[in-house]
This record gives structure tokens, sequence and C-alpha cells, in this order.
């Protein structure tokens, strides 16, 4: 019996403090996701959380300065106004009218400054059912 | 040929339901007819399975843009080689691909035990067809990639028509790695399979023994492999394709391929428990369990669109199906356990904490922990969602903080636990084996700390490093030196003769070596640097030790893209050292573009350099490079792991030591006796 208590106490020890640190790396890192509508009614403590926002890069909203770009998320019918202000470049798929993940904070006048963004992955971007992308296929449907 | 496949997948579907109905009624009335019916259509089912990929691969080669799959994932020019990948670029592909591949293994399953192991093989069958049945009903009735463009003819009936060309391939998956890496980490998942259906089946027919684990073993390393490959060379094309420096960002799909690899790693230990001590039954079971529900997972993951991620497709409904089938996987298991869990009861118990039994047990302690961790990190947004209302997620803080320690103390006990003896290791063996290893990763400690690595889980780890390449030194040069002692041989003959006597131990030691090279590539990354800068043609750049010296551009027209490239002259000790070419790609077909990165690795480090695109101001281009200390031993790592699997899956040269009493054969005999008549016997180590 006392051997089984010696493993159950190596055990505990492992499990706890793996359990701290991984609580340790909760506090760090949580997130929290909103949708663009939602931001507008966060209060207090809650607007200092991290925060992670989903919308679309409204068409032609997208402005290049040194060490920022300014960009409109659209979503649910309301806009947000972006600062991306993170240092890797933007990836090749955030263009207008493209799907966008953006993680940040709120700034107080109600603007969202991101540090980083995420555009839909084309890799598995699904195309519309038979490409109705392309001009000229307007009427194609699948079967 | 489309019609011709979806009728196959169709006619696969039926033999499938036969196997497992059949195979049912096989069990109960024991008929000879119905077992050899049941298994003959569960091999129909991999032959239709064939003969619906091959006519999917067809369509594309044939370039038939009337198939609306076709049409979203090729075109014309696409190169050949990308051809094969677009089968699995999409939805309805990459699941056909998963029942491919499983076809695949059924087959040589079915084939290979057609005569034997009679008391069991029903039952695998049975477990094999159910989950054919679930994928097929997928590719049959929910995401068919056999679907094909129409639009209402003249008289309002809906017409076949044919479009020009189709959308291309996404430029991030027109990239080798893209072309290898999807069917080694699907040979993974699905290769979990098998050992799942011995396992649940041995279970099930209350199969006498140990012997399910025995005939899976090779399955579940052929598995594990693939897995460990996959994920690492997913891995290298993240890094060599997304820019970002970077090879694992604990993305959902990334973490979602870890989690059947860390129990598969657990379950490959914990047998041996079960193999020489009858220990850990039930744990053994549960492991196999829920390594396959974990490989289902991540199937779902990566196809519903769950967590976001990169990786995800759009939201799909297929999540339904998939978390359907899991929860069925999940009470038919349940169900087996509480109706046989006599038949697991365990024959011994831990003599003591220092012992091998006592290691694979924290072995898997720490793996399982790091399991739940990844998993409860990467489904924390929708727990947290369920729970509190507000969807949370967490990101790789979280779990560096956790599997950093894991990663070590792994990394320790792989150094440790072989060399410990089963029940009890006397503090005397202590000292013998693990004397010198202990001063020789203490030294090295000293070393790499007066050459600046003060970074303190990278120089743990480097220590650990050492410490475990000693002791696995140790075990090769001892028992080279008997051999060699015996039979007069070079040093390295005997070392190779050694390995084949026992090729499970000594493989499973070049495994453990391979583990280790990529710890030392890991240990690098607390060390990464980056600078990002405009670049003028002529203007210069220096990173550590190098300096880059933009001379100029140019662009080419190829036959899918266009390629603008920098040309970098690469600089070091005031000496030129190569050229180097990022280039940024633009595909005309569907408009998106793609980077690819340039790199010159060395041992020491990788020097890393993108083309990160114009700066918005002034137009002027932009070079991202990077220095990444290590990380090519990571890759050189992968390779070792993927020997030592290899190693461990060929048969033991002659047995062990029993030889010893057997007449010597005559020389006109040899030939003959070396291979066949010697009881192959393996090792257990």
């Amino acid at each position: 019996m006392q051997k089984q208590a010696k493993f159950g106490i190596g055990i505990g020890i492992i499990v706890v403090s793996l359990g701290f640190l991984a609580w340790l790396g909760y506090g760090e890192s949580k997130t929290y996701y909103h949708t663009i509508a939602e931001l507008q009614t966060l209060h207090g403590k809650e607007r200092a959380h991290r925060i992670r926002v989903g919308g679309t890069v409204e068409r032609g909203t997208i402005k290049r300065f040194t060490g920022r770009v300014d960009f409109v998320l659209d979503g649910e019918g309301k806009q947000l106004p972006v600062t991306y202000v993170g240092t890797e470049p933007l990836p090749d798929t955030f263009v207008d009218k493209s799907q966008a993940l953006v993680e940040g904070s709120l700034a107080t006048n109600g603007s969202f400054v991101a540090e980083h963004v995420q555009a839909k992955c084309a890799s598995k971007y699904e195309a519309a059912p038979g490409g109705d992308a392309k001009p000229g296929s307007a009427k194609a449907s699948t079967m | 040929m489309d019609v011709f496949g979806s009728f196959a997948l169709l006619l696969a579907f039926l033999c499938a339901a036969y196997a497992f109905v059949g195979g049912i009624a096989a069990i109960v009335t024991r008929h000879p007819l119905l077992i050899k019916s049941a298994r003959q259509a569960g091999i129909a089912t991999c032959g239709l399975i064939f003969v619906a990929t091959g006519s999917l691969v067809y369509l594309f080669f044939s370039d038939s843009y009337w198939v609306s799959y076709v049409v979203a994932h090729s075109n014309r020019d696409l190169a050949t080689f990308y051809k094969i990948a677009a089968l699995w670029s999409g939805q309805e592909g990459s699941l056909l691909f998963w029942s491919f591949l499983l076809a695949v293994y059924v087959f040589s399953v079915l084939l290979v035990y057609r005569n034997k192991n009679g008391e069991l093989m029903p039952y695998v069958g049975v477990v094999l067809a159910g989950v054919q049945i679930f994928f097929l009903t997928l590719n049959n009735f929910v995401a068919s990639p056999f679907k094909v463009l129409a639009s209402p003819g003249a008289n309002g009936a809906l017409e076949v028509f044919t479009r020009a060309d189709g959308n291309g391939l996404t430029p991030l998956l027109q990239y080798p790695e893209m072309v290898i890496h999807p069917p080694n980490l699907y040979s993974g998942y699905t290769g979990f399979t098998i050992p799942f259906a011995f396992a649940l089946g041995a279970l099930l027919a209350r199969y006498p023994g140990e012997k399910w684990i025995h005939l899976t073993r090779k399955w579940t390393m052929i598995a594990w492999c693939f897995q460990t490959m996959g994920i690492l060379l997913g891995a290298h094309w993240a890094y060599a394709v997304l820019g970002w420096g970077g090879y694992w960002g604990w993305d959902p799909v990334e973490n979602a391929s870890l989690l059947p690899w860390l129990t598969g790693t657990a379950f490959l230990h914990s047998v041996m428990m079960q193999e020489k001590r009858g220990m850990m039954k039930v744990w053994n079971v549960w492991l196999v369990f829920t390594t396959f529900m974990l490989c289902i997972l991540g199937t779902l993951l990566t196809r519903s669109g769950v967590v976001s991620s990169v990786h995800a497709f759009a939201q799909s409904s297929i999540g339904n199906y998939f978390v359907g089938f899991l929860l069925l996987v999940f009470a038919v298991c349940f169900v087996a356990y509480v109706k046989n869990r006599d038949y697991l009861k365990s024959e011994n118990q831990l003599d003591s904490m220092v012992s091998r039994e006592s290691s694979f047990l924290f072995n898997n302690l720490i793996l399982l922990v790091s399991c739940i961790a990844v998993l409860s990190g990467t489904l924390f947004p929708v727990f947290s969602e369920w729970f509190s209302g507000s969807r949370i997620s967490v990101g790789a803080p979280f779990f560096n903080k956790v599997n950093i320690p894991i990663g070590l103390l792994l990394l320790f006990l792989t150094g440790v636990g072989p060399l410990l003896a089963w029940r009890k290791t006397s503090t005397e063996s202590l000292k013998r084996n693990f004397g010198g290893p202990l001063i020789a990763g203490v030294l090295a400690g000293v070393v790499v700390f007066a050459l600046g690595v003060h970074e303190f889980f990278s120089l743990v780890c480097l220590i650990l490093c050492v410490f475990v390449t000693t002791t696995i030194g140790m075990e090769f040069f001892r028992g080279a030196r008997v051999i060699r002692s015996r039979s007069g041989a070079s040093f390295l003959a005997s070392t190779v003769d050694l390995t084949m006597r026992n090729t499970r131990r000594y493989g499973g030691y070049i495994v453990h070596m391979g583990m280790v090279l990529i710890f030392v590539g890991l240990a690098g990354a607390a060390f990464n640097r980056d600078v990002q800068k405009d670049m003028q043609p002529g203007s210069t750049l220096q990173i550590g030790g190098y300096k880059l010296l933009l001379q100029g551009f140019d662009s080419k027209a190829e036959k899918n893209y266009t390629s603008e490239r920098m040309i970098v002259e690469v600089w070091r000790d005031n000496k030129p050292l190569m050229m180097l070419y990022p280039e940024r790609r633009f595909f005309q077909t569907n408009e998106q573009s793609g980077t690819m990165v340039a790199i010159y690795s060395t041992l020491r480090e990788d020097l890393y350099v993108v083309y990160a695109g114009q700066d918005p101001e002034t137009q002027t281009p932009v070079i991202h490079a990077f220095l990444n200390p290590l990380v090519k031993w990571i890759w050189l790592g992968g390779l070792v792991v993927v020997l030592g699997t290899l190693v461990t899956l060929m048969p033991n040269r002659r047995a062990v030591l029993v030889l010893a009493a057997a007449p010597e054969p005559t020389s006109a005999q040899q030939p003959q006796a070396l291979a066949p008549s010697v009881a192959l016997r393996e090792g257990h180590d």
C-alpha cells in the first residue's frame, strides 16, 4: 500500500504542477471572441480583455501607412475601424472583401488596435459551388 | 467516368454493409461460408473504393471540367504533379482519400490474415466494415466528389455543361510537400483504425492473451511512423511556404494531428507493460480507443470549422456526422468494455518507483497530460461558449507553458527508461548505467553555458540531449563490444549485427535518437531573430553574421503563374557566400499570390529570407529576414525517426542467444538455413 501511495504522490505532484502552468498560460493568453455588434455593448473590465473579432474587409478601406495599416471590418451591418500595428507583413490573402480575423484590444475611441491579422486561408477557401465567382458562368449550379 | 466512379462508390457502400451485417451473422452462426463471404465483401469494398478513387484521378488528368470538384480544384495549366494533390485539396476529395487509404489498410489486413486467427478476424472485419460504412456514407450521400455542373436547358430539365477551364488549385498547395504531407498524415490517421479494430475485436471476442498486441504492433508502428512524418512534413511546409519564420503555431489543425500522435506514442510504450508483465490491460485498450477517436476528431476539426483556424474549411454540416460517429464509437467501446472488463484483469502490480514499469507509467502519464492540455486548449472556445456563454481562446503561451516541461520530462525518460530493470533497479546498476551520461550532460551544460546559451529551457534541453545520446551510445557500444569480442568483426559491422539481432530494441533506440535530434532543433527556437527592412537595389541588410545585398529583381512568366524574384547576394565575413532568390508568385486563374521563401540552411542556423511585399507608402520592396538556429536538426531527426521505425519493423536476423546450442549448419545448407529455419523471435525490449 505504501508503494501505491508513493506513486500517488508522484503523479499528484506532476499533475498539479502542470495544471498550475496551464493556469498561468491561460491567464496570459486568453482571448475573447466577439462579434462587431457585441463590441459596442461591452462595459468596464470586458473592454480591457484581449479580443478576437472577425468580419469582412470593406472594399476600398485598406489604407497603408508606415508602421500601420488601417481598414474597416464589416459584420452584421456594423462597422469597426481597425488599426493594424503588428510587425508581421499582412498575409497575401488579405484583400478587399476578404474575411479577416483580427486580434488585439479596443482603443478608448471605440476603434480596434490589432496585433495579429489572419485572413481566411486560401488553401481551404471553398469557392462558391461550381466556381460561380468567375464571370460568364453566373448561371452555373451543381446537381 | 464520373458515373462510373459514383457507381463504384455506391457498390462499395453496399459491399461494406454486407461485410458488416454478414460479419455479425457469421459471428453468431459460425457458419464458415458466411465468414468467408463477409471477408470477401470486405475485400470487394476496398477494390471498389480503389476504382472510385482511380476514376476521380482520371477526371483530373483528363481535364474534365464538367465535374464540379475538378472545376473547383484544377485548371488546364496545372502541373501534372499537382493534379494528384488536387485530389485531396477540398472537402469531398479528401474524404474520398480517407476512404481510399483506409481501404489500403483494410485490404492488406484482410488478405494477410485470411487464413489466420480464425476466431478473431470476423470481429475485426465487422469493426473495419463499420468504420468504412461511415466514410462511404459521407462519400456517397453527403459530400460526393462526382457531382457534375448542370444548368436548366431549353425544356427546363437540367443539362450537364462543361466549363472551358477550372478555377485552379490554391497557390499555397502548389508546393512539392503538399503532394506528400497530406497522404502521410492521412495514412497515420487511417492507420490507427487497424489497432483499434483489433483491440475492439479482441475485447468483443474475449480473445485470449496478448495476441492482439503482437498482431497489431507492426500496424501501429506503421501508422505512428506516417503520423510522425505527416506532422513533420506539415511543419516543414508551414516553415517553407507560409513565410512567417516558424514551423509550429499551435493552430487547431496542427494540434489535431498531434493528439493521436501523443496517445499513439503512449500506447506503443505501455503495451510493453502488458506483454512483459500482464499489466495495464484496461489502460491499453482505452489508449487505442482514444487514439482512434482522436483521429476521427482530427478529421472533424479539419473538415468542420468548429474551431476557427487558418486551415479550417468553410463552416459545414459535415461536422454533425462526425460528432454523431464519435459518440457512436464511444458508446460501442464503452459497452464492449463494461461487458467484458473482467477479461482485462491485471496480473501484476507495480513493485518499485525506480523500475521500467514506473518509467512507462510516468511516460504515459505525461503524454496523456500533454494530450489533455492540447485538446482542452484547442477546444477551449467551444467549451467556454457552452459553459460561460463567451467564446474564449487560448494561444501559444498556454500550450508552451505546459508542453515545454512535458517535452523535457519525456526527453529525460527517453534516456532513463530503457536502462531501468523490470520490477526494481539496484543502486549499483543506476551508478553503472547513468554515471557516465550524467557527467557528459553536466559537462556539455557547462560548455553550452560558456558559449552563451543562458535561456533556461534551452540549456536544460541541450544537457538532456547529451545525456540521452550518451546513454544510447553506451547501449550500442556495450552490445557491439560483446559481439566484436566473439566474432572479431569491425566495430561498425558489430553494431549493425547487434541492431539486426534485436531490431525492436535497437530500432527503438534509433527512434529515440531521432527524437533527441528533434529536441536539439526545438531548443534553437529560443534564439530566433528577425529583421524587416525596405530595400532598394544596392541596399544592404545585416542579420547576425550575414549581410544581404539586394542586387535587383527579375520577373518570369511560368505556365501557371508569374513569378517576381528578388536577387539577393549573401555575404559572410566580407566574402560573397551565395545567391538567394526569395520569390512572390501571382496565379492568374484564381488571382491569388503566394510566397516562396529562400532558405540557406546549415546545421548551425537557417538564413530565411522572405520577399514580404511592398511598403504601402513608398512602394519599396520589403525583405523580412530571419536567423533561426538549429532548425535543420528537426528535419534530420525526422529522417532518423523514420529510419529507426523501419528497423523495428524488420524481423530479427537470428534469434537472440537461442542459437547457441543449435547445430552449426554445414556450409552447403547455409543459404537456406539462415532465414526461414531459424525461429524468428521478437525481442521485447
